[in-house]
């Protein structure tokens, strides 16, 4: 690690303004990918920018038809929410499901998904289920919020502070983990919500988190696992490494989102 | 058996301090003094140091010292070694190229030390290391076994043209072929031995340290053996003479292999210590581990295997190239030779084999031994040709196995190795029961109602273990001998001091070599303790690798309680006023026969140290005795592992669902701790199958060098182990042991690919069986569950 500047502030405004001064600086929410980069030297920021002390930006509360939870909120107390586990059960399975123990009781929500790392599981669950992200300067949605391989709309001394689910009538998430690092090598999440159907992918996209148009169209026939059979998306502009070639990134995809759909009614693939 | 005694399943006596943080590795011990050595290490796989620039590196704060390879050469420090020769087909020596600790004019793979900075601080040694100007002529570099000999590959050390250190053959060429002429049926495989990285818990560490007034150095390692880091250190390496350098290997945290070489970082740490006046420490980052450490494996091999009408095996042969990496490393010489051919006729009778093994350089981390070491890539060969063969015959592949296996011994075979004792039939029909192999169709038309493809394999895998007779071994080319040596110490109060020349990283010594002797004693095994990992403590031994430690390292202790026996029944004679003739000692007691005359083991002890009941003239004060054992010939664990699979055709991701180990490894010392080694051993095995790999790119990257991307095994890729064992005696040592430390790692992986194999239909499938390797491979068979 090199050495660095390390501040403590205690309001959201304290933190934008260090974040303003300081065009280097790092927010440190959970620290899971953030540290490791600093211990390995790959990063170095000058200044580090600790939101633990910042009061208010952690906790989950349903209000009206969407759950709320604050950027701050660790995945493990997203995945042992009564309240989350009630809503939105699909969410807080996801939740479960990512890292370990120690990467789950550290890591964050708001930290996820501002890192926007293209493996990601929560990219896919903002996307899938149609998000808003709410920052210290706006509301902005999942759709416009992920804008490429760990690129956001975010702006220069920009904070997440909270993001907002709508309740979906059914969803699920399914993630076929890189069996080396666990991250998703792809992860689809569906969800149905009126008539409106997501199908959001992370892992496979050699440009982040996208959305599945034919898929959706298809299950808006039917959201069931046959008005998938048979389809799968392109190879082109997947990601291709040892761990998975496009065409097999490409292919999972379509094994992945008919056991999601099978999952979130209830029944097996 | 007594509660403690041999067979007995005694809880660890070392676990307590291993398991709440009390223990004492290298990295605990801090000397008065100290100061930190940080590598700079080659980014390139291949490239010509032009100059190293070290002005800015010194200037920076707490810098003591940045040292390179002209240093190291001005100080005539010599160059590591490969202590095991072997000569080539033509009788040419194998091509040792020099590797001194620090590169000089060239490094050979990335990771490649080039300086070090030894700092105030760890933290000031690393930001001076990014200070250090290096200016590299990058190379071209080749990673792959295959592509090294090939025209225009780059030619890596001048002294081995087309990078190939030698090339060797055993057995019988002529009469391998006459065998293959009369065949009915010839099986041939292309097979790859996946590279591995060893990832011992504990990285490796080395504090070296210089007594200016007494002319002597110390080294604290995680070594497996520290009294041959001593000789080769002393030797070869000329850092100081051997009575003047103290090697000390604390707990060590798991070795596998990667511990027994000798390696640039523990040099140079008492190199720079005598250099800056100071305590030297390194400890590797699991990153530096990745590129530093001795990889494991690595062949590509064409093997045949060629069959009678009825099935009987009548030949083998097979060519194997085998990656060294870009230096010989101390022992790998050997691995893909004595170690490997010498197993290629498993538990079978084959009455002819001939291997031939081309030993290559490549820009990679050198290669060594690794759990196993030669044996699992034998194993592989073997048990995937027999597999294979009788699938292709149509004959079941147990039944196969049965009409070929060794049933008389001894039993010379085509390679060199004489078996001894075995029942392989006994463990294969053992496994087979405990798999209910008769139930296999059952459970595979269930799995297919799941959509699931179920696969069932055997491995049928033998070894050869206790390593080894020095005589015979020094025949083959080793720079060493093989034996081992214990000492007894017997304290006044009784209490019992054993030194052994074996070394525990993991094992449990501490607790089984504490059971032998108070089994032979009869004294509680809380007054015995052991000491081992120390050169000024045991005065010789050759460390712990090849499962030599139970039958080489127990049968010495065995010989020095012998000579304490003898020794302790002159000294009770006087105290009982008997004849020596006439004492018998049991249970702790000696009595003289046939009276009720007798003396605890406590009082013999205290007498034989006041001297009271004797002369001096008669009989010498004291009670420590020592041996040293050479075995007379290696000892041949086998057994039958029969593994289980789901394949999902879906997703190609293979789920283990059974696994059954029936393992013959003579007399048990403690079933637990060896129930333990069989599944640590099956988990590497495991992990080699399905998920380890070392991917190097066409630069020679190393693109798996970190667990982001080298795929350890973890809990949810085994399933519950059925272990049990058939017991044949060893007949070469006291003890009956064979040894077990690396039977799972051997056994495992044949078993898994053959499972996955049989599932999908396809023999076409390289280890590690990845998720997308049995995808890809399935999508050419295209085989889909069948429930009817």
């Amino acid at each position: 690690m090199y050495a660095f500047t390390f501040h403590r502030p205690q309001t959201v405004r304290q933190a934008a303004g260090l974040l303003a001064k300081n065009g280097d600086a790092k927010l440190l929410a959970g620290g899971q990918t953030l540290l490791p980069t600093m211990k390995l030297r790959l990063a170095g920021p000058p200044q580090v920018i600790d939101m633990t002390l910042i009061e208010g930006l952690s906790g989950i509360e349903m209000s009206g038809r969407s759950l709320t939870i604050g950027a701050m909120t660790t995945h493990n107390d997203v995945n042992t929410s009564p309240v989350v586990q009630q809503a939105i059960p699909s969410l807080a399975k996801l939740a479960g499901m990512i890292g370990d123990p120690a990467v789950r009781h550290r890591g964050t929500i708001g930290g996820s998904i501002a890192n926007n790392d293209p493996n990601a599981d929560y990219p896919a669950a903002c996307l899938g289920l149609g998000a808003t992200i709410i920052t210290n300067k706006r509301r902005i949605k999942a759709d416009d919020f992920f804008t490429g391989m760990f690129s956001t709309a975010l702006e220069p001394a920009e904070i997440i502070t909270k993001v907002s689910f709508p309740i979906p009538k059914k969803a699920a998430y399914q993630k076929f983990r890189n069996q080396a690092s666990r991250f998703a090598l792809v992860g689809v999440f569906v969800s149905k919500r009126g008539s409106e159907i997501r199908v959001a992918v992370t892992g496979a996209g050699a440009n982040g988190v996208f959305r599945v148009a034919s898929f959706e169209e298809a299950l808006k026939k039917r959201f069931a696992p046959k008005s998938l059979e048979g389809m799968s998306i392109p190879a082109d502009g997947m990601n291709s490494d040892i761990h998975g070639s496009a065409e097999y990134r490409a292919h999972l995809v379509g094994v992945l989102a008919r056991r999601a759909v099978a999952e979130a009614i209830g029944k097996s693939a | 058996m007594s509660a403690t005694g041999i067979g007995a399943a005694v809880r660890r006596k070392e676990d307590r301090r291993f398991i709440t943080g009390t223990g004492h590795y290298t990295d605990d011990i801090n000397r008065p003094g100290q100061a930190y050595a940080y590598f700079v290490r080659s980014p390139h796989a291949h490239a010509t140091i032009k100059s190293i620039d070290t002005k800015a590196a010194a200037a920076m704060p707490g810098v003591l010292a940045v040292l390179t390879g002209a240093e190291l050469a001005a100080d005539k420090i010599g160059n590591l070694i490969c202590g095991w020769m072997i000569h080539s087909k033509d009788g040419s020596p194998m091509k040792m190229a020099a590797h001194p600790a620090l590169a000089n004019g060239k490094a050979c793979h990335v990771g490649d030390p080039v300086a070090v900075v030894i700092g105030e601080t760890l933290a000031q040694a690393r930001d001076a290391a990014e200070k250090v100007k290096i200016d590299y002529a990058v190379l071209p570099a080749v990673a792959d076994p295959a592509a090294a000999q090939k025209p225009g590959a780059p030619q890596i050390h001048d002294i081995a043209p087309k990078n190939t250190i030698y090339q060797w053959s055993l057995g019988d060429a002529k009469a391998v072929d006459v065998a293959f002429k009369s065949a009915n049926h010839v099986t041939k495989l292309d097979i790859i031995n996946n590279r591995l990285v060893p990832n011992a818990i504990e990285p490796r560490a080395a504090i070296g340290e210089y007594d200016s007034g007494a002319g002597t150095f110390t080294l604290w390692n995680t070594t497996q053996n520290p009294h041959v880091a001593r000789l080769v250190i002393a030797a070869f390496i000329g850092m100081a003479p051997e009575h003047k350098l103290r090697v000390i290997a604390p707990d060590v945290g798991g070795g596998f292999g990667s511990k027994i070489f000798i390696y640039p970082e523990e040099v140079v740490a008492l190199w720079a210590a005598k250099r800056v006046g100071r305590p030297v420490k390194w400890v590797a980052e699991r990153s530096e581990a990745f590129l530093a450490d001795a990889h494991g494996r690595d062949h590509v091999t064409h093997a045949e295997m060629a069959f009678d009408a009825e099935g009987k095996i009548l030949g083998l042969r097979a060519k194997t190239i085998a990656n060294l990496g870009a230096y010989m490393s101390t022992f790998s010489s050997s691995v893909p030779t004595y170690l490997y051919a010498t197993l290629l006729s498993g538990q079978y009778e084959i009455p002819q084999i001939y291997c031939e093994v081309d030993a290559v350089y490549t820009n990679t981390v050198p290669v060594d031994a690794y759990r196993g070491a030669g044996r699992p890539e034998a194993t592989f060969v073997v048990e995937r040709l027999v597999e294979v063969g009788a699938r292709e015959m149509g004959q079941d592949p147990a039944e196969l196995r049965r009409k070929n296996f060794v049933k008389k011994f001894p039993h010379q075979t085509p390679v060199i190795m004489m078996y001894d004792a075995g029942d392989y039939n006994a463990s294969l029909k053992r496994a087979m029961e405990l798999a209910d192999y008769k139930g296999f169709a059952r459970r595979k038309r269930e799995s297919a109602r799941q959509g699931k493809l179920r696969g069932i394999g055997f491995s049928t895998y033998i070894e050869a273990c206790g390593i080894a007779p020095s005589q015979a071994v020094g025949s083959l080319g080793a720079g060493v001998g093989l034996w081992e040596s214990a000492e007894v110490r017997v304290n006044p109060t009784g209490s019992v001091e054993i030194l052994t020349g074996s070394h525990a990283h993991g094992q449990g010594h501490e607790t089984t070599f504490a059971q032998v002797a108070a089994e032979r004693l009869g004294i509680p095994i809380d007054n015995i303790s052991v000491v081992h990992g120390d050169t000024d403590k045991v005065q010789f031994g050759m460390g712990t690798y090849g499962s030599r430690s139970g039958a080489v390292g127990m049968s010495a202790l065995v010989k020095a309680l012998d000579k304490i026996e003898a020794k302790a029944k002159k000294v009770a004679a006087h105290m009982l006023e008997a004849a020596e003739g006439d004492i018998e000692f049991k249970d702790g007691k000696f009595s003289v026969a046939g009276t009720d005359k007798s003396a605890a083991w406590g009082d013999v002890a205290l007498n034989a140290y006041i001297a009271h009941k004797f002369s001096g003239q008669e009989l010498e004060p004291g009670l420590k005795e020592g041996a040293f054992y050479d075995p007379t010939n290696f000892t041949f664990p086998a057994g039958c592992h029969i593994c289980e699979v789901e394949v999902d055709p879906e997703t190609g991701n293979a789920d283990i669902v059974g696994w059954t180990a029936v393992d013959d490894f003579g007399v048990v010392i403690n079933p637990m701790i060896v129930e333990g080694q069989v599944h640590g051993g099956i988990a590497q095995g495991i992990g080699q199958a399905l998920c380890e790999g070392a991917v190097y790119d066409k630069d020679g990257q190393l693109v798996t060098g970190s667990f982001m991307d080298y795929c350890m095994p973890r809990a949810d890729h085994l399933p519950p182990l059925k272990v049990d064992m058939t017991v044949t005696k060893c007949p070469s040592n006291p003890l009956g042991i064979k040894g077990c430390g690396e039977a799972g790692a051997i056994a495992a992986p044949a078993a898994v690919i053959n499972a996955i194999t049989d599932a999908i239909g396809t023999e076409q499938l390289a280890m590690p069986a990845t998720p997308q390797a049995i995808w890809a491979a399935l999508q050419k068979t295209n085989r889909m569950p069948q429930a009817a």
